[in-house]
């Protein structure tokens, strides 16, 4: 329920160990409106990640500003945007239950167990719930990541390839799973892909970065519906617009 | 033979290693002692020398030093002192590890000086003690903590320095805050560290506790070995070595294994 504005005015790798110093951003601004779903779209090594943690706190070392406002009518939490990350790995602590992975986020709330159980309801691992996470598939684990993401009720989400190492059917399934949790928990995304189908499939609104350093090369509005973002015609041939 | 016999099946029921290894792995243990014991025996009759008494004279040794409860007073005392330099050289170690982990700074300080330590002899060590701060039990205390606190620094500090910059910043993210963040991200990386320290680190303590007796206490284990030593009363070493053998073994079987299970459950 939150937008975001982003105003770098430079961001740059330091030389390390015999590589470069490598200028990532410079003055790069992007305004993502609340509730969009913002999928920035570019090759890898590019610095998508970057920018992510740029917006998740993870990585202050850059000049300008990123800005989080609240929807038109909602009051500004004093402790900042609530904040979800799926990273591209699921980043799940091995030696808690699945449960406790959904859980811990939610802190002292007494009822973070009960939450939790049901967020994994939702994404169809409640029966997983006492195991520990290396006993599940990928696929699963992802699922747990999604589960711990939405579990705080976020206003921001950040998605970095979240679905990426899967096989195609089991992509598709999580790629499901993720809108039918957004309707229920509507939040702003921003997420981060080298695939433009997964791009289109997905976005509301789609980012295409080039160069170094990164700038803007498409921005286009995805006006799909539900429907049409199944058909795989509209979406190749949406997808041809946006890389064209 | 009497005496060995029991303690291999206290062992081997107490710890649940029976149950891991098999009842074919005990049973191979017994054998092995028992292996053992006979040829000790045989070659007490080859040498027919006091220097060498067989098992009968150290079962009635020991017999003889459980009679005043001297032995398992002593053994009390030896492990009483066990634990607290124990306890002191993991919580010192460990900060300390922890510390030159997290900074590169600090440890190119700091990290030679652990070298130094590390390799400074434990006799060294117990004298500056004893005569620095007396033959007091916190001198004696001291001296077994400070000879085992560099070991157990270099193993913290190869656990701080691996520690997951990812489940950091998933951490962060989440807001875990810093007591959460250490109890559910942090120590459980650390805890296999811990368990490898604890376990070089009991087997260490144990032995230099017993030198820092025989120079400078007057009870526990370390200063009855002086003075069956004095007396060239064979049997009452080995009995006494025996004995506390035994009981570290337990506290091995009993306390540490199970524990490192418990820590280890949720690996694959």
């Amino acid at each position: 329920m939150t937008g975001i504005t982003i105003d770098i005015g430079e961001k740059r790798f330091p030389a390390v160990a015999g590589a470069p110093a490598r200028l990532i951003y410079r003055d790069f601004r992007l305004e993502v409106a609340p509730f969009a779903f913002v999928v920035l779209l570019a090759p890898s090594g590019l610095g998508k990640t970057t920018l992510l943690n740029m917006v998740a706190g993870l990585d202050r070392d850059f000049s300008g500003t990123i800005r989080f406002e609240p929807a038109a009518g909602a009051a500004a939490r004093p402790e900042g945007p609530r904040l979800a990350y799926a990273f591209q790995s699921p980043r799940l602590l091995p030696w808690r239950s699945v449960l406790d992975n959904v859980a811990l986020p939610l802190g002292r709330d007494p009822a973070a167990a009960e939450k939790a159980l049901a967020m994994l309801r939702q994404v169809g691992l409640e029966e997983q719930a006492d195991a520990y996470p290396e006993r599940l598939s990928l696929g699963q684990q992802r699922r747990v990541a999604l589960a711990r993401a939405f579990a705080i009720d976020p206003d921001v989400l950040l998605m970095d390839e979240p679905f990426v190492s899967l096989d195609e059917a089991g992509a598709a399934r999580l790629r499901d799973l993720l809108r039918r949790l957004l309707v229920a928990r509507p939040a702003t995304v921003m997420f981060v892909t080298h695939d433009s189908r997964e791009a289109v499939e997905l976005g509301s609104r789609i980012v295409r970065l080039d160069g170094a350093p990164a700038q803007i090369v498409a921005d286009v509005a995805v006006g799909l519906s539900p429907q049409q973002r199944r058909a795989p015609d509209a979406v190749e041939a949406l997808r041809r617009q946006v890389i064209g | 033979m009497a005496f060995l016999r029991s303690g291999t099946a206290t062992t081997g029921g107490s710890g649940g290693e029976a149950a891991r290894s098999g009842l074919a792995g005990a049973t191979m243990t017994l054998i092995s002692l028992a292996l053992l014991a006979l040829a000790w025996q045989a070659a007490a009759w080859l040498i027919d020398s006091p220097l060498l008494p067989g098992p009968p004279e150290v079962a009635a040794a020991l017999m003889r030093a459980s009679a005043d409860f001297a032995l398992p007073r002593n053994i009390l005392i030896t492990l009483g002192r066990v634990a607290a330099s124990f306890l002191v050289a993991m919580v010192v170690g460990a900060a300390i590890g922890i510390v030159l982990g997290r900074s590169k700074a600090l440890d190119r300080v700091f990290g030679p000086w652990l070298i130094v330590l590390l390799n400074l002899p434990a006799l060294v060590v117990i004298i500056l003690c004893y005569v620095w701060f007396g033959l007091t039990e916190a001198a004696a205390i001291t001296a077994v903590a400070v000879n085992k606190i560099p070991n157990v620094a270099v193993t913290l500090r190869e656990g701080a320095a691996a520690l997951s910059r990812e489940l950091d910043e998933m951490a962060l993210v989440y807001r875990f805050g810093p007591l959460r963040t250490l109890r559910h991200v942090v120590l459980p990386q650390l805890a296999p560290f811990f368990a490898a320290a604890a376990r070089s680190g009991l087997a260490l303590t144990w032995k230099i506790v017993l030198v820092v007796e025989l120079l400078g206490r007057s009870n526990g284990v370390g200063f009855e070995l002086q003075t069956a030593f004095q007396l060239f009363d064979v049997a009452t070493v080995l009995a006494y070595a025996l004995a506390f053998t035994l009981v570290v073994q337990i506290i091995e079987l009993v306390l540490l294994q199970p524990l490192e299970r418990r820590a280890g459950r949720w690996r694959r």
